[in-house]
């Protein structure tokens, strides 16, 4: 249930956020970019968000998330590629390892809409 | 009616976390002491590796562990026995040791021992291959730890973990003639996530292949003193 931690900082993000403006906001929607390639479970994120923030200034802010595809780059042709995690993480085309990712570890968040 | 107004900000959702991990590191960095956050599944040998590595690099280094533990200090007295400082972190339900719980930690070490006085600090994360991938806390090195007994296909089911580790030892290779596992197998699997980590091969009870693991420890322990040394003193604040 790292999902927990997660939301703690995602809180705290949204805090700073919140002082910066000239008044408190009620936040509609938080847009966040999840990569396919960490350990985050969304729904788990979307549950925890919604207990964490029950009778607080972001009460009724609902988490929109949007998954972000693991993609890699082959250094041997250059070709970008979509790992299948069932047949590993090696480039389809040359059996080159996955040495550089291109998306898929991302964990931001993107928009705030109020 | 309502404006609909859209806040554009790119703001990493764990940077409440990432900001601690980096207050962390600079506290190492101004001791020069070399982190090392060591993460496994439960039962993989870390506490294992760990008691070896200490006995073999003690009379070289002076080191200390903070130790990652749910809710017992066993592996703490485990280590206690070397006589080398262990500061315990109970993390509760939590299943991974996060940047403020490591901050409280360096703290009570430096009740223990003057931190100036440490060449290298171990950190014994909970044992768990998934959520302490997500979660610096100011280690300059991870190492991920991986038995053979729980099969070779591990890297594949928790890529991130093996991604984002620094270096991997395979532990408890003397039991390899007793399992259906081969070392080149998961040597293989590692390396397709992650093709720059160094990778060992070590039986931690009876020292087999320990030679390779503690010399790449002492590699990155020279690595970090030679770049600290070509900068100006930082004021020690641990």
């Amino acid at each position: 249930m790292h999902e927990v931690d997660m939301t703690r900082c995602l809180i705290h993000a949204l805090e700073e956020w919140r002082v910066a403006q000239p008044a408190t906001p009620r936040i509609r929607t938080i847009h966040l970019l999840v990569g396919d390639f960490t350990c985050v479970e969304p729904s788990q994120l979307v549950f925890t968000f919604a207990a964490a923030t029950q009778g607080t200034w972001l009460a009724g802010a609902s988490l929109a998330i949007e998954p972000v595809p693991l993609r890699g780059r082959c250094l041997a042709c250059g070709e970008v590629y979509q790992p299948d995690p069932a047949r590993g993480y090696a480039s389809p085309c040359c059996a080159h390892p996955m040495d550089e990712i291109v998306s898929g570890r991302e964990l931001k968040i993107k928009r705030i809409d109020d | 009616m309502h404006m609909l107004n859209n806040h554009s900000i790119e703001h990493h959702l764990m940077a409440a976390n990432h900001q601690q991990a980096a207050r962390n590191r600079e506290r190492l960095n101004a001791c020069q002491v070399l982190c090392i956050n060591v993460m496994s599944s439960p039962g993989a040998g870390k506490t294992a590796l760990l008691q070896r590595t200490l006995q073999s690099l003690q009379p070289r280094y002076r080191m200390a562990v903070l130790e990652g533990d749910m809710t017992t200090q066993l592996d703490a007295d485990r280590l206690a026995t070397l006589n080398i400082p262990v500061v315990p972190i109970t993390t509760g339900r939590c299943c991974h040791l996060d940047s403020r719980m490591v901050a409280s930690g360096l703290t009570l070490l430096a009740e223990q021992v003057e931190p100036r006085d440490l060449d290298l600090l171990w950190i014994e994360n909970v044992g768990n291959l998934v959520c302490p991938a997500e979660f610096e806390v100011g280690e300059h090195l991870k190492l991920a730890v991986l038995s053979v007994t729980e099969g070779d296909d591990k890297p594949l089911k928790y890529p991130v973990m093996f991604r984002e580790a620094d270096a991997v030892v395979i532990s408890k290779i003397d039991l390899l003639p007793y399992l259906p596992v081969r070392l080149e197998v998961i040597r293989r699997h590692v390396r397709q996530i992650n093709p720059h980590c160094a990778v060992f091969a070590v039986a931690a009870l009876s020292g087999d292949g320990m030679d390779g693991w503690l010399a790449w420890v002492a590699a990155q322990q020279l690595a970090l003193t030679a770049q600290r040394r070509s900068q100006p003193t930082l004021l020690a604040t641990i």
